[in-house]
């Protein structure tokens, strides 16, 4: 009869997995190919061992990249819905400007207006595209131009400068070394709880378990590193905030996608949104929610470029949806939706902002820049897309 | 092996060797076509038929596999599948390469339009699709876009579209999957025609009833390897079957006595417009009910509006539907597949692919989709699930490596399984069943029956949609012919035989008025 003879299915099935790690690892390698090509190009009298890596020079990288990064959290929930949104850089532009208009009436006020905006536009360019059936491409895209035609408007084409300290030191500031240990101490903590309760749970559920040193490994790396990187940072007189910022979204973002039905639902929607409908899962709704979310960190953004750069310009922010995609997809996220993870989107934005500052660094040419970025976005597509055809 | 060479094949493949990380597809192959032979290719699913059909049409090109291939006696190493084409080769696949928006003619002649000086001249585009139709006697306009076609249709322009290349060697992967008997009919018509005039046509199919009608000669290959080619009059089927699954089966169709219960589900004057022409009904006034550890099987051609009546009531048609239902005797109302999950109804799509599967999903997340969405929580407890699923594709006997494997991955059969586990796992009072064991193996298939008996036997109500007449037959307690959208007879288990159902499924018979009195 039918169920002896069964033999296991080959296992040309675990191909996918390994492509993915091999994914990462060739990234973070070529993260370190940059690195290392920036620190020997920066060594100099002054810094005989290269600016580059310089605390100095990583925390303004980090700066940098701490917006594009907020961005691309909030971007990888809607491309994974096999959705886009084109409007960003304008939306940075138009919600940082009325932040700093709005100045005024308070600092609470101000900051406020501009998650708002955010929310606002997400929630009128979502529900056009979830339940008016317009393409996201097209509702965004008119966004694009709409969102900038607002902010010119307003301002009457005028800068603002940011007076407010709070609101200025969202950009740049500097967490006590002290408080930056203790944040490091807290997210250690988080981590061995984290890890020991996953390992309790897949005991509890009967799974097959890692040995101790493997469970140990998992809690003193990325301790290690955190400790690491704030040090490194202490050294120039702590982290700066906005990157606090960003891996707080960050981290929110992973859970969002790994842990949460509303993760799990974005993903089945991005793959198939036949299927997922079929599995009782209202798509319109979820995608109405991703750019409700994606909105108000479109508004954080803005705030933390505002207080970087310490005023709003009504050009501010163009072309910063492109370098929020990029990171997505240089992080390994598939525009076809249900593919892409937060932790690529980070490495993916690390490595445009190593090449931002590196480049800079070195004075190469602004147009030289553009084109090299170009390359870089479709060449990490182009081997990406070449690897999965050979797995 | 074969007789002697009295005639030079038209095509001989050697040792051929297909690896594909991690598993070796094809270990030496060997398959030969004569002229004027319909040379049947069969073997489970998974077990390499496809892969040596696309070595053979250019998919994968020279290089990528071992082994040699000659061409009417010369070697030929394909580059890719223009190149294959060139040869006289063409292949119809399972899956559809037509493109719903052009019409008929255009998918045809795709990709080499008669044109001036790169102008497409549309006349002698049209009047020569014309001529391929009328050749194969299909009764089509050319001008009609292929979107507009039942799949069965859609299934002869693609073979109209091979056969117009004029190829001398024809592969059909499971021509007859989709077609309706006449069109099938029609179908055998064109091969044998094509016979005769001296061009090879491998024939793939799981339907051994049509093989052993159609072919000269029989090819078995099981995983990866030929096991045997003969003369198809020096086989008979249970010998086919046995070399496929490498095991005698002995029966396919799994007896068990089941004592049916209250009825479940009910459905009255359930009505289906089309979406895509206002007016015309798709299901009308059928009503039928279902009952406690019961299969109901419901039968009709294609296109008679079986999958578009599971689909409205499961809140999914996207045309405009009406219809009362019944639950455990209460009366509800189901706007959306949320609401008929949530009311203890699964549905098992025909096409699995397009609407039961996230084929780049891992086969976990694919199983508990919808369990998790029908539990409500906010946050997903990974470790239950991955125990859930392991669980759930252990008792589906789900082959894979593990749970974290693609879905895409997977072979029909395996996909198929994978979809019932989803389904299962929702803890469905009635379970919608459309074509459960389209396009898998034996093996799978019989796997599916015992696991249809075994749910209806712990008190499940299943109703099943079966264009397998022998499937429904033995596997029904009761059964629905529709046709055209009506019904036009209920038979029990007892009553019912092929002719009986045919009967009514070609509207030569209306019984619906008495059945339902």
């Amino acid at each position: 009869m039918a169920a002896e003879s069964f033999t296991p299915e080959p296992a040309a099935t675990k191909r996918r997995f390994t492509a993915d790690s091999l994914r990462a690892y060739t990234m973070l390698f070529a993260l370190g190919l940059i690195w290392l090509y920036f620190q020997w190009m920066t060594v100099s009298d002054i810094y005989p061992y290269g600016l580059f890596l310089h605390p100095l020079n990583l925390a303004n990288l980090l700066k940098q990249m701490s917006v594009t990064g907020v961005l691309a959290v909030g971007m990888l929930l809607v491309i994974v819905a096999r959705q886009i949104d084109l409007s960003v850089g304008s939306v940075v532009g138009l919600a940082g400007g009325v932040a700093a208009m709005s100045q005024g009436y308070g600092l609470f006020a101000s900051l406020a207006a501009a998650i708002l905006i955010g929310l606002l536009i997400g929630a009128i360019q979502g529900a056009l595209t979830a339940y008016a059936n317009i393409p996201a491409f097209i509702v965004t895209l008119g966004g694009l131009l709409t969102w900038r035609g607002v902010i010119l408007y307003l301002s009457k084409g005028e800068t603002i400068p940011v007076r407010h300290p709070v609101f200025r030191s969202l950009g740049v500031a500097l967490v006590a070394p002290v408080a930056g240990y203790a944040l490091a101490g807290i997210a250690i903590a988080a981590i061995a709880w984290l890890t020991i309760g996953r390992h309790a749970a897949r005991r509890r559920h009967g799974l097959s378990l890692s040995g101790a040193p493997a469970v140990a490994l998992r809690i003193v790396g990325p301790a290690l590193l955190i400790a690491l990187f704030v040090y490194w940072m202490n050294l120039q007189g702590g982290v700066p905030v906005p990157v606090i910022v960003l891996l707080t979204v960050a981290v929110a973002g992973a859970f969002l996608t790994s842990s949460t039905t509303f993760g799990r639902y974005l993903y089945a929607i991005g793959s198939n949104p036949d299927a997922a409908r079929l599995s009782g899962i209202d798509a319109r709704k979820y995608i109405l929610a991703a750019f409700c979310i994606l909105g108000p960190l479109v508004g954080l953004a803005a705030l933390l470029h505002t207080g970087r750069v310490g005023s709003a310009s009504p050009d501010a922010g163009g072309l910063m949806e492109l370098d929020a995609i990029a990171a997505c997809v240089i992080g390994g996220t598939s525009l076809m939706g249900g593919r892409g993870k937060v932790s690529g989107a980070m490495l993916g934005a690390l490595i445009m902002a190593s090449l931002d500052n590196g480049m800079s660094l070195i004075s190469v040419e602004n147009a030289t820049q553009y084109i090299i970025k170009g390359v870089v976005l479709v060449a990490a597509v182009g081997f990406d897309m070449a690897g999965r055809r050979r797995g | 092996m074969n007789a002697p060479g009295i005639v030079a094949p038209l095509l001989e493949m050697r040792d051929i060797v297909k690896d594909f990380p991690g598993v070796r597809a094809l270990n030496e192959v060997s398959f030969d076509l004569r002229p004027g032979e319909i040379h049947a290719l069969v073997g489970e699913n998974g077990a390499g038929k496809s892969t040596l059909m696309n070595i053979l049409g250019g998919v994968y090109p020279h290089g990528s596999y071992g082994g040699t291939m000659y061409v009417s006696g010369e070697p030929r190493r394909f580059t890719g599948v223009r190149d294959a084409e060139s040869a006289g080769i063409a292949v119809v696949h399972q899956e559809l390469s037509l493109v719903r928006e052009l019409s008929i003619a255009e998918n045809i002649f795709l990709g080499r339009e008669p044109h001036r000086f790169g102008i497409i001249d549309n006349e002698a585009l049209y009047s020569r699709a014309q001529a391929v139709l009328d050749e194969l006697q299909l009764k089509l306009e050319p001008h009609v876009p292929v979107g507009h076609l039942g799949i069965g249709q859609q299934h002869l322009v693609e073979i109209a579209k091979a056969l117009s290349r004029e190829a001398r060697i024809l592969v059909m992967d499971e021509p007859t999957a989709a077609l309706t008997d006449p069109e099938a009919a029609s179908l055998f018509r064109i091969l044998e025609k094509l016979r005769a005039r001296g061009a090879g046509v491998v024939y793939i199919s799981h339907k051994l009833d049509e093989v052993f009608r159609l072919a000269d000669r029989v090819t078995v290959i099981r995983d990866g390897r030929t096991v045997e080619t003969r003369d198809t009059s020096a086989f008979d089927k249970a010998t086919v079957i046995a070399r496929m699954v490498g095991r005698d089966l002995t029966d396919l169709f799994p007896t068990a006595v089941r004592h049916p219960d209250d009825v479940v589900f009910e459905a009255r004057h359930v009505t289906v417009e089309d979406p895509n022409v206002p007016g015309k009904l798709l299901v009308r006034d059928v009503s039928f009910s279902v009952r406690r550890g019961e299969v109901l099987g419901i039968a009709g051609l294609v296109g008679a509006g079986r999958s578009d009546l599971l689909m409205a009531i499961f809140g999914a048609h996207p045309g405009s539907s009406s219809g009362e239902f019944h639950l455990d005797g209460r009366a509800i109302t189901i706007h959306s597949p949320a609401d008929a999950i949530a009311r203890g109804i699964g549905l098992v799509t025909e096409d699995r692919k397009r609407f039961g599967l996230l084929l780049d999903q891992i086969i976990r997340d694919n199983i508990t989709l919808a369990q998790l969405h029908m539990a409500g929580r906010f946050l997903t407890d990974v470790d239950a699930e991955t125990a859930a699923s392991e669980k759930a594709s252990k008792e589906m006997r789900v082959k894979a490596a593990s749970v974290f494997v693609n879905a895409g991955t997977l072979s029909g059969g395996n996909q198929q399984k994978v979809v019932l586990a989803k389904w299962l796992l929702t803890n469905p009072k009635v379970l919608f069943l459309d074509e459960p064991t389209r396009g898998i193996d034996v093996g799978a298939k019989q796997e599916i029956y015992l696991l249809i008996n075994r749910l209806a036997e712990k008190g499940l109500a299943i109703v099943l949609v079966s264009s397998e007449l022998p499937e429904v037959l033995a596997l029904a307690d009761r059964i629905l012919v529709l046709h055209e959208g009506r019904l036009t007879g209920e038979l029990e288990h007892a009553e019912a035989t092929a002719e009986a159902v045919m009967a009514y499924a070609t509207g030569q018979r209306h019984a619906a008025m008495e059945a339902l009195h």
